[in-house]
């Protein structure tokens, strides 16, 4: 069974660990670096993106993390977790991990007042749309070679992202009931290479 | 797009859990709050303690102070409304708040009612000494819960006993049979509908965070281990002798709340906490948690 660590300094881990174990993949929370070790892959949750990154300094994650990323490790991030794994965000106090060549913007539709919900189109998971929820959410801004974007609003604005083995979404799957973007992740983690 | 529907309101308070939300009155003591981690600050005129010293009628903080905060940090920032005051809390939506708490630390507006949270796009979170009156909030339309504690003090009985009534009576729930639960409801004062879901879940369907009378990092983990998603923590950080470095270790101990060595690690060197208050020694008609209907 492949084992799947949530990074659980702050957030919403307690439902990506819920919705993995669904998937039939032993999911656990992870909170120090020895914890990291004899991982499949990795999630990095949502939550508030500087309580979940100063605790990652504060207990020397921020390494052994960036080296997993280097290595190619399947790790997928959901809105915190999209802003730690980008290189560049906007109005963010610390530097993330730098993971995905992508530039985010944090809180970039306003304020709790203007999160929402709304279906998005996602080909790499097929139909029907993904319902997608958005609280205090970032946007990508730009993104690099290599970078393949996932899902868009209707506007245009990038939401979802692939880069090698990581994934970054900046809404929340593990707040529905729908299971595709996981077993999506899980596929990476399995060796599928497709983007 | 649907915005402040109930899955968002909801949502940010799942996002906030494991985290602390710190108390702040100025824009000076929210940036220390971010820089230590806070996973929210909320924004007050005056802290629980200095509101219990000053009496009076305490009121929704001057947006001037609110807004101030909201433009110095990128976290969620909350503020509070007298309980049934439906107008402050539509201001405070107006002024971009992410989270009004409906809140017994302030005097009461109305001595029967409370805010029908439903009708408003911001999430309310709302205090409760035991389950029926958190079942009555979530009914208004609160997204998330906190035990009441009793703010101001530095004593963290209050919050024990809030939390574990609120756990006593979900573990009570889950042994009764079905045909129980009308009655149950009935005495709880709770929404029927809620008291099943309850009964089949095992838990609130909201978030439950602990607050009044966190004081010291043990303190916070002790709540976690009852039973809090996260805490709040009022007093205790600006009313200690060193807020940055407490407020750091109140994080630390949030997250790290199983893990007794480094509790202790960063209980070290705290300097003094915040002077505590033996609730037997307030009059009753001084005590904040009663307050709630």
């Amino acid at each position: 069974m492949k084992k799947i660590g949530v990074l659980a300094l702050q957030g919403a881990f307690v439902e990506h660990i819920a919705l993995l174990r669904r998937l039939d993949v032993e999911a656990f929370p992870i909170r120090l670096p020895q914890e990291l070790e004899s991982l499949d892959g990795l999630v990095i949750p949502g939550g508030e993106s500087t309580t979940i990154g100063k605790l990652m300094r504060e207990y020397d994650l921020m390494a052994p993390l960036s080296s997993l990323c280097n290595e190619g490790f399947p790790i997928m991030g959901t809105c915190a977790g999209m802003i730690l794994l980008a290189k560049r965000v906007s109005d963010l106090s610390l530097e993330p991990l730098g993971a995905m060549d992508l530039e985010v913007r944090r809180n970039a539709f306003g304020r709790q007042v203007d999160s929402f919900e709304t279906d998005l189109e996602i080909p790499a998971i097929g139909e029907p749309l993904f319902h997608g929820v958005f609280i205090r959410a970032p946007f990508i801004e730009r993104v690099g070679d290599g970078v393949a974007v996932l899902a868009r609003l209707p506007n245009g604005t990038g939401v979802a992202a692939r880069q090698g083995n990581m994934l970054a979404l900046a809404f929340h799957p593990e707040l529905t009931d729908d299971l595709r973007l996981h077993s999506y992740f899980l596929s990476i983690v399995n060796g599928d290479k497709n983007q | 797009m649907d915005k402040g529907t109930w899955t968002v309101k909801a949502g940010l308070a799942q996002m906030l859990k494991g985290g602390v939300i710190m108390d702040v009155v100025t824009a000076e003591q929210a940036k220390i709050a971010e820089e230590a981690g806070a996973c929210a600050v909320m924004a007050l005129e005056r802290v629980p303690a200095d509101i219990r010293a000053a009496g009076g009628v305490a009121r929704m903080a001057d947006p001037s102070v609110i807004l101030a905060i909201i433009e110095t940090v990128s976290i969620p920032v909350m503020a509070k409304c007298r309980i049934g005051h439906f107008v402050e809390a539509q201001a405070l939506e107006a002024l971009g708040v992410d989270f009004v708490d409906e809140s017994e630390v302030l005097t009461p507006a109305d001595e029967s009612h409370h805010i029908w949270k439903h009708d408003f796009k911001v999430p309310f979170v709302c205090g409760c000494r035991d389950l029926g009156e958190a079942l009555r909030r979530i009914g208004e339309g609160a997204a998330m819960i906190r035990t009441k504690g009793e703010a101001g003090t530095g004593n963290i009985v209050e919050a024990v006993r809030h939390m574990r009534a609120v756990r006593d009576e979900i573990r009570k729930l889950g042994s009764m049979t079905t045909d129980e639960l009308v009655a149950e409801a009935k005495a709880l004062g709770a929404p029927l509908e809620l008291v099943i879901e309850v009964h089949k879940t095992g838990g609130l369907p909201v978030v439950n965070f602990a607050a009044g009378g966190v004081a010291t990092p043990a303190d916070a983990a002790l709540m976690m281990q009852l039973g809090a998603e996260g805490v709040f923590v009022g007093s205790g950080i600006f009313k200690s002798s060193d807020p940055e470095i407490m407020a750091k270790a109140i994080v630390k101990a949030t997250t790290h709340y199983r893990d007794p060595a480094i509790i202790a690690e960063v209980s070290k060197g705290l300097g003094v906490a915040m002077p505590g208050l033996d609730i037997r020694t307030i009059p009753e008609e001084n005590l904040l948690s009663p307050r709630g209907w």
